[in-house]
């Protein structure tokens, strides 16, 4: 087993404009990789876990960057690193939900370089995955971390079909629970999808954690005023306050009137392989008083159709007092 | 006084660390450089059954490559630098491959096709001792001595590897944490009867517990170059030590002492695993040889995960029983050590943290260390006694609170002191002063009322306050010291110590200068390349240096100033004993006119010659030290002694810490907020240091508590965090910024400058002070595992069965 570290030869483009990225990526398709800030990238290229024949590095085009305030909410450049995020007074000041996930993230020198696109796109975190073993998501045909004895401690607890892996983001819940729309170009044009459709389950898709096809580029991530300055809540729970994955994260927005719930959205993240809406948490807190009391009676839906692996059985206490804590703060 | 020692300074390499300007072994280029690269094992255990490398060594830019069948031929358990024979872990180094670049060596590795026989392995001790269980060799699972074994801490001469099995119901016992009835062990010690000190009992408790081992993170990868010049080998190694690693690398390149130039001017971090030669410093310098080409054999963080080393696991029970008044009167302890590949369990070493935390009057100590196919095992921050304290401290909280005693009274009733023992042997100490480090802490971090504050914070969040000790022996005899004093005047303190980042080989010169009376912008290091003539030094590993090296300066300088005090007798008249030395000068005592500068002695020790310059040098000095002065021999007056200073015991270093946390009960997450520590280490020779010493070591002690171990899957064989992300040692975000450290301050009688080494035991004090604050943050409930990690505690709250740790006794695993 070689023990690689320095990058493979491949080809480089280092396009300047969105078309000549678009074009790139066109003819290049499944042999063209795409990269950002590179956090998620050179481990795999490095490690030749994954390959391709040539990188576009994204990171020239300015177009991609900032923040913008747009008739109804904002735009973020997909390329906008995770501590513009963080520090964005705009994104502060009516989506503090996304500040303050993207201010967890990683570390710090990790959040200077990566970016808001990346993040969201990132693969999952499967350490035998990572490993270049040929399971499932790898294209094999068996998962090595579903066994009775596979190290399995950060993986899902919904949604495992054939791939048990969870989501590593801390930036995709949030955006989930702002009700985000994500931007993606190709050469036949743009469309977008509701944060809640870009990420893509093992039963959907096992190869892929969003809807990005080859020729695609995420460009840009909308967030509409629908949930500006709603209640917010966020935590992110890891074994290290830095430079770790979250165990569980909650990101949650609500709205509330003389103490009562409203409306909601509550996401929960790292419970599977993409986001976790608990739409039935949010059913049940709808009309009821936003207190402790509240959080402790339905916080053991949060876990409801949960499947704990060997080692993953702590995530179910855990996602069940966050999402307590979500509701009583 | 003093003028040196106990004074901050600043050690001469700073500057370079600062800038960037100093150079680690990666950092050389040699015209001609050619690139290395390993080749690992994919599997946990097999064998080579053949290398085809014809397609890698066609391509353009690739040298050639470099197997076991280019070394002389090593036996297990010998840990070897290539493997071939015995592949006993995933990572493990088979062959290198040379090219003009890296990126080429990287190319090429991909071009090698090797075929393995797999053979059966293991990564949990007590499923190899199981009825039927694998074996990490093919010829067992533990190494048995065929002789009888010599003085404790001696080598294992005339040992094999046996198939050691237990039967099933010891297994189930020691899982249940019982005493494991009819398992076989390896080692086995006692002293006087255990049977009588749990008959005299007040209280007995028996705990089984579990620590894993898990790999060190230094930020040098174990990167090496070498170049072959007129015979002689010039070597840039990343390692702990200097002068230590000289004689063992020359025998690896199988040339004389003198042919070889081991140049170490600067080491990111060691911990232990860089103490002396390791096994892949054979790869560069015979490859080199080889390819007579500079050879750079650079490791990557991967491989330094696999080949670095790291701390061994533990299975074990414990019993121990406490008479009314608090003093322990029997301890019964079983010890199954992760040995890893290399077997090199340190249970001895626990088991003389529990003599030392207890100094039990009836003790009976079994042991058995276990081959496992994971990383091999080595020496890491007090192998064996820091995971010990870690466990053995909510222990201890356990014992005061069965017979209604102040945990902190508890320990000073029953811990080490300058009449006390420690080990099996109960051999004695230089001097130990732990109760008054104790009481020193217990004033420092206000323990009589905060430990009375109540553990409920409101909502989610327990307080928990924690004690604990830290214990390791702190110091070697028996090295030499060299020193030149130059025509210019100027001190030359020839020092063999590695720059290992502690600056002790700074802090242990000042003792050289201390007694010449040279202020310290006269003194100059010469360090760092043996060609500039280094002494025999110690290995900078097991907190030694400072105990060691102030000694072997000490001696020098008195040799020096007995030089001094002749060469004066000789031109003014008179004997030595009419002389004395100050400000530089050496002067007759009734008539100060008479005097000489050390500048113009020194130029009359050239003109004598003899001793006086290093012409002669005494007989007992190592030959690695021999050369040296010769090398020096004519140059001014040459100070040169071994450290034959009387003495006997083991200088300990002591550390208890004091600790304060909140636990939150929703999310199993440990907050630091408060640590006080004092060391008992002696006079604290280099304050700065010290404060940085006690910093770091509690860094890493809520890293063994809290986060850090080795994760294999049982199924394959594979390590799961192999990333220095994934292995989670703490960040400045984890740990408290301000800290309290502090010395009792008490001269060792056996050092001239009073001072005892800290390293090691600063980690354990911190890790036992929070595994104590946990248990008592939860009211007194018992993980008995290192680490306790955040899924353990949620998973304990929710009652949910626990996976992990002592609810199976597994090791390596979540």
């Amino acid at each position: 087993m070689p023990a690689h570290d320095v990058m493979p030869n491949m080809d480089l483009y280092q396009p300047v404009q969105v078309e000549d990225a678009l074009a790139i990526a066109d003819r290049l398709a499944e042999r063209g990789w795409l990269v950002g800030g590179g956090q998620d990238t050179y481990g795999w290229l490095k490690d030749r876990a994954k390959s391709a024949d040539a990188l576009i590095d994204l990171s020239g085009i300015e177009s991609l960057r900032g923040i913008r305030e747009t008739a109804n909410g904002i735009e973020i450049g997909a390329l906008t690193t995770l501590t513009e995020v963080a520090e964005s007074e705009i994104i502060h000041n009516s989506y503090s939900l996304l500040s303050q996930a993207a201010a967890v993230v990683a570390s710090p020198q990790i959040r200077n370089i990566g970016t808001l696109g990346g993040n969201v796109s990132q693969d999952v975190r499967c350490w035998y995955y990572r490993r270049g073993l040929s399971c499932y998501r790898a294209g094999g045909n068996l998962c090595y971390a579903d066994t009775p004895q596979g190290m399995n401690r950060e993986h899902a607890l919904f949604e495992q079909s054939r791939c048990v892996a969870a989501g590593a983001s801390d930036t995709a819940p949030a955006l989930v629970a702002l009700d985000a729309t994500m931007v993606i170009q190709n050469l036949d044009g743009t469309r977008t999808v509701s944060a809640e459709d870009f990420f893509v389950g093992p039963a959907n898709d096992i190869e892929s954690t969003t809807v990005l096809r080859p020729g695609d580029i995420l460009t840009a991530v909308r967030i509409p005023n629908t949930w500006a300055n709603a209640t917010f809540y966020w935590e992110k729970v890891a074994d290290r306050n830095v430079w770790d994955f979250s165990l569980v994260n909650v990101a949650a927005a609500f709205k509330v009137s003389g103490g009562t719930i409203q409306d909601s959205r509550i996401v929960a993240g790292a419970v599977q392989t993409t986001p976790r809406r608990l739409t039935n948490v949010e059913a049940a807190v709808r009309g009821q008083a936003k207190n402790a009391q509240t959080g402790e009676s339905v916080k053991a839906l949060a876990a409801e159709g949960a499947r704990t692996l060997a080692h993953n059985g702590f995530k179910v206490p855990l996602l069940q007092n966050l999402v307590k804590r979500a509701i009583s703060a | 006084m003093s003028t040196h020692i106990g004074k901050n300074f600043t050690p001469p390499c700073i500057e370079g660390k600062v800038t960037g300007e100093i150079k680690y072994a990666e950092d050389y280029k040699a015209e001609g450089m050619v690139y290395a690269r390993l080749l690992t094992s994919p599997m946990p255990s097999g064998r080579v059954v053949n290398i085809d490398a014809s397609e890698a060594l066609r391509m353009d830019g690739v040298v050639g490559i470099f197997t076991a069948d280019d070394l002389p031929p090593v036996a297990p358990p010998a840990n070897p630098a290539l493997a071939s024979d015995y592949i006993t872990y995933v990572g493990q180094p088979i062959l290198a491959v040379a090219a003009i670049s890296e990126e080429i060596a990287e190319s090429a590795l991909d071009r090698i096709r090797v075929d393995f026989e797999r053979r059966p392995f293991v990564v949990d001790p007590l499923d190899s001792l199981s009825p039927g269980g694998p074996d990490a060799y093919p010829e067992g699972n533990a190494l048995v001595r065929t002789q009888e074994e010599g003085p404790e801490g001696s080598p294992i001469v005339g040992a094999q590897i046996k198939s050691i099995k237990w039967p099933q119901s010891a297994i189930d016992a020691l899982k249940a944490g019982r005493e494991p009835v009819g398992g076989e062990f390896t080692d086995e010690w006692s002293f006087g009867d255990i049977e009588a000190g749990f008959a005299e009992a007040a209280a007995i408790i028996e705990e089984p517990f579990v620590t894993m081992g898990y790999p060190h993170h230094s930020l040098e990868a174990r990167t090496c170059m070498a170049y072959w010049e007129n015979g002689k080998c010039y070597f840039h190694g990343s390692s702990q030590s200097q002068s230590a690693n000289n004689a063992g690398l020359a025998r690896m390149l199988n040339i004389d002492l003198a042919d070889l130039v081991f140049i170490n001017e600067a080491t990111g971090g060691g911990f232990g695993s860089k103490i002396g030669p390791y096994p892949y410093m054979a790869i560069s310098g015979n490859f080199a040889r080889v390819l007579n080409r500079p050879v750079q054999l650079r490791i990557t963080r991967e491989q330094e995960f696999y080949i670095g080393s790291a701390r061994s696991g533990m299975q074990g029970w414990i019993k121990v029983g406490v008479k009314e008044n608090g003093k322990v009167s029997a301890v019964d302890l079983v010890i199954v050590n992760d040995g890893g590949m290399t077997g090199g369990g340190s249970g001895n070493s626990s088991a003389q943290h529990v003599t030392v935390a207890y100094q039990p009057e009836n003790m009976r100590f079994r042991h058995i260390s276990v081959y496992t196919n994971t990383t091999p095992r080595g020496a890491q921050r007090g192998p064996g006694q820091n995971e010990m304290a870690s466990v053995l401290a909510p222990m201890t909280d356990k014992l005061a609170e069965a017979i209604n005693m102040d945990r902190v009274a508890f320990r000073k009733v029953n811990v080490l002191d300058s009449d006390g023992f420690q080990g099996g042997s109960q051999g004695p100490v230089t001097s130990a002063f732990v109760r008054e480090a104790l009481d020193q802490g217990a004033r420092a971090f206000n323990w009589a009322e905060r430990s009375a504050l109540p553990k409920d914070k409101g909502g989610s969040i327990r307080r928990g306050v924690g004690v604990g000790l830290g214990y390791h022996g702190a110091g070697g005899r028996g090295y030499d010291g060299l020193l030149r004093i130059g025509t210019d005047g100027k001190l030359y303190i020839h020092s063999g110590v590695g720059n290992l980042g502690t600056y002790s080989y700074a802090a242990t010169c000042r003792a050289a200068a201390e007694a010449l009376q040279v202020p310290w912008e006269r003194c100059e290091i010469v360090r760092g390349r043996s060609d500039r003539h280094l002494p025999h030094s110690s290995g900078q590993g097991g907190s030694n240096t400072i105990f060691t090296h102030t000694r072997t300066n000490w001696v020098a300088a008195q040799d020096a100033i007995q030089k001094l005090k002749e060469i004066a007798a000789t031109d003014f008249g008179g004997s030595a004993e009419d002389y004395d030395i100050g400000n530089e000068t050496v002067f007759n005592i009734a008539d100060p006119s008479k005097s000489m500068s050390y500048g113009q002695a020194a130029q009359r020790a050239m003109e004598l010659g003899g001793k006086f310059s290093g012409e002669e040098y005494p007989d007992d000095i190592n030959p690695l030290t021999q050369l040296a002065v010769q090398g020096l021999a004519g140059t001014g007056l040459v100070g040169v002694a071994k450290d034959n200073l009387p003495g006997v015991g083991q200088p300990p270093g002591n550390v208890v810490g004091f600790m304060e946390i909140e636990l939150d009960t929703d999310t199993g997450k440990v907050k630091v907020l408060d640590y006080a520590a004092v060391a008992d280490c002696g006079t604290v020779v280099h304050p700065k240091n010290f404060d940085n010493a006690m910093r770091g070591g509690m860094v890493w002690g809520i890293g063994l508590t809290n986060y850090e171990r080795h994760v294999y899957d049982p199924q394959n064989g594979l390590p799961a965090n192999t990333g220095l992300y994934q292995c989670k040692p703490p960040t400045n975000q984890d740990v408290p910024i301000e800290t309290y450290a502090g010395g009792v301050n008490i001269p060792d009688p056996q050092n001239p400058t009073g001072g005892r080494g800290i390293g090691e035991p600063t980690q354990g004090a911190a890790a036992a002070a929070l595994a104590s604050a946990i248990r008592d943050a939860l009211g007194g409930h018992m993980f008995n595992t290192a680490p306790t990690t955040t899924d353990m505690i949620i998973n304990h709250l929710a009652g949910n069965e626990i996976s992990s740790g002592t609810g199976s006794l597994r090791t390596n695993t979540f």
